[in-house]
């Protein structure tokens, strides 16, 4: 992959901050925009807005046949087996609540238990908190090492009948832990349970298939992947789907409506009421279309050798603790750290005065930053325009913040 | 905006020195801060003595803003009447949300200013002098519960 070329797909990667060359070094909270998707998105208010679904005229089915046309796009380019699988949501977080709500009320009852890990984003908890609460239902945590690998025979026991759900991030958003999900999958549905992924920070950045991860429902979000704001994804089983009840009612989701009840549609028009973000659905297909002319593996490759880069540098520096797997085929291009003498909001207040881009607090992670013992932590996250240089600025950066933040001798008493 | 104008020296200082950073044993007001979206947290202790705030302690974790001002605070507040520290927590408060306060009555706490070019900084800014304000509070109206039911009891 040549990173020099695709630098130039992104044109927000010229813009200056305080006179500083832009160093983007969050892609984890959201992905820059390629030149061809904020295009794409001019293209479809200019040239063919209207709503989707029922316009008897010209642009409405153009913009009818280019949605569906990107739901198909992003079914093949996640190895569903049928477009009518890929549910376009908001968000992860929508996909999730969707599946708890509409899955999980139908399915989980007084005393179930629902297993989730110690490393799940508030979005891939939260819900599940409110459904067991609901239900008068249990959460189980897998928890994890020192490394941040996930303890697989506290799994084991945790499993019974009473486990209805298996709900597991495919990567964290901090660790950048990678979880061996076709193994969990596995063990899960040989107890009975069905599978949620919680995909937000894989599928941007590795070839994933959902058939061969084995989980019933994968969750995603569009803006993570250079796509738009606004879209987001829940693959699920088509059997599924199709014994759920609906999650939103509204427009667009039913075949017949009288006073008193409604027949729906089929899946995953079901699940989709109201009008949906048309430009931003449809220009995600334009994202993967990008994704995989520059390809998944290599997208891939690129992230591992820079991870490695970022580990060894970040060593370099001296007082920098750093979180997750050291071994790079368990983890992702998510860099969380700490430092001795400055507070992570003190971090990145300082990397920020360098035109440079992170993170700093609990990334919507709190019990994970409870178990690893700090209140918060520092995080750059890499994607597939950043390289060396942009790492080589968060090392000379950091420098900056050890020195400002480092006690210095006490001034004189005259 | 340059770094030096929300680091300034003085909060450097107070960051990689506080004062009055510790425990208290049979303190009078003793009150916890938290701010939930960055993780910081902090004690203060308060004692008294005669109607004047004789000793006051913190300890805590946070970022530079934080413990500096807390730090700065503690400095500032010792000697004073409950009634005069809270003053200082109204013009202190104040000052963060950009409003024209008198110098001289500030001090070192001027040199918070520049954090109020970050808004969400201030929080931690303002974080151990809410709580300070909080904890006052609550002892006030706990005296004037007893004092009420002294008063209740005599008549």
């Amino acid at each position: 992959m040549m990173t020099e070329r695709v630098r130039e797909d992104f044109p927000i990667l010229k813009q200056t901050v305080y006179g500083k060359p832009l160093v983007y070094l969050d892609s984890a909270a959201t992905s820059q925009k390629p030149r061809r998707v904020i295009d794409a998105l001019v293209r479809y208010y200019q040239e063919y807005n209207a709503n989707i679904h029922r316009g008897i005229y010209r642009i409405a089915e153009e913009a009818t046949m280019r949605y569906e046309q990107s739901r198909g796009e992003i079914a093949a380019f996640i190895g569903a087996t049928r477009p009518e699988e890929v549910v376009f949501t908001r968000s992860t977080t929508e996909a999730i609540n969707l599946v708890a709500y509409a899955w999980g009320r139908a399915n989980i009852r007084a005393g179930d238990e629902i297993i989730l890990t110690e490393m799940e984003h508030h979005s891939n908890l939260v819900p599940w908190q409110l459904l067991a609460a609901e239900k008068q239902a249990k959460l189980r945590f897998i928890p994890f090492d020192g490394q941040g690998i996930l303890q697989l025979d506290e799994y084991q026991r945790l499993l019974s009948e009473r486990t209805k759900l298996v709900a597991v991030t495919h990567q964290s958003n901090v660790l950048g832990t990678i979880n061996p999900i076709k193994e969990i999958a596995m063990t899960a549905h040989a107890a009975g349970a069905t599978v949620l992924v919680d995909a937000a920070q894989s599928v941007p950045h590795m070839p994933v298939n959902v058939s061969d991860l084995g989980a019933d429902f994968v969750a995603f979000s569009g803006h993570k992947m250079c796509g738009p704001t606004g879209a987001g994804v829940l693959w699920a089983r088509y059997d599924l789907l199709d014994a759920m009840p609906p999650f939103h009612g509204g427009g667009e989701m039913i075949m017949l409506v009288q006073l008193e009840s409604s027949t729906y549609k089929d899946p995953p028009h079901k699940f989709e009421a109201g009008t949906p973000s048309i430009a931003d659905c449809i220009v995600l297909g334009d994202a993967v279309d990008y994704l995989q002319g520059i390809g998944m593996a290599a997208i891939r490759a690129h992230e591992q050798r820079l991870t490695d880069y970022t580990l060894r540098r970040l060593a370099e520096v001296g007082g920098v603790t750093l979180f997750g797997p050291r071994q790079l085929d368990r983890r992702g291009g998510v860099v969380a750290f700490a430092t001795d003498v400055a507070h992570p909001h003190d971090v990145a207040q300082v990397l920020d005065q360098e035109g440079i881009a992170v993170r700093a607090g609990h990334h919507c992670t709190q019990p994970l930053h409870r178990r690893l013992g700090v209140a918060a932590t520092t995080r750059a996250s890499l994607y597939l325009y950043n390289n060396e240089s942009d790492i080589d600025a968060l090392v000379r950066g950091l420098h900056v913040a050890r020195k400002l933040f480092s006690p210095r001798p006490a001034p004189v008493q005259r | 905006m340059a770094l030096d104008d929300l680091y300034r020296e003085v909060i450097l200082d107070h960051y990689t020195r506080p004062r009055n950073k510790g425990t208290m044993d049979g303190a009078d007001i003793t009150v916890e801060g938290a701010n939930p979206l960055c993780g910081d947290e902090l004690s203060v202790y308060v004692k008294l003595t005669g109607g004047r705030i004789s000793d006051v302690r913190f300890v805590g974790r946070g970022c530079s803003i934080s413990q500096a001002s807390a730090s700065m605070m503690t400095d500032q507040i010792k000697g004073k009447t409950l009634h005069e520290a809270r003053a200082l927590v109204g013009q202190f408060k104040a000052m963060m949300h950009g409003e024209e306060v008198p110098e001289e009555e500030l001090g070192d706490l001027m040199a918070l200013q520049g954090v109020r070019k970050f808004p969400v900084r201030i929080k931690c800014a303002t974080l151990a002098w809410v709580a300070l304000d909080q904890g006052v509070e609550e002892f006030e109206s706990a005296r004037g519960k007893v004092e009420a039911k002294a008063t209740s009891e005599v008549e």
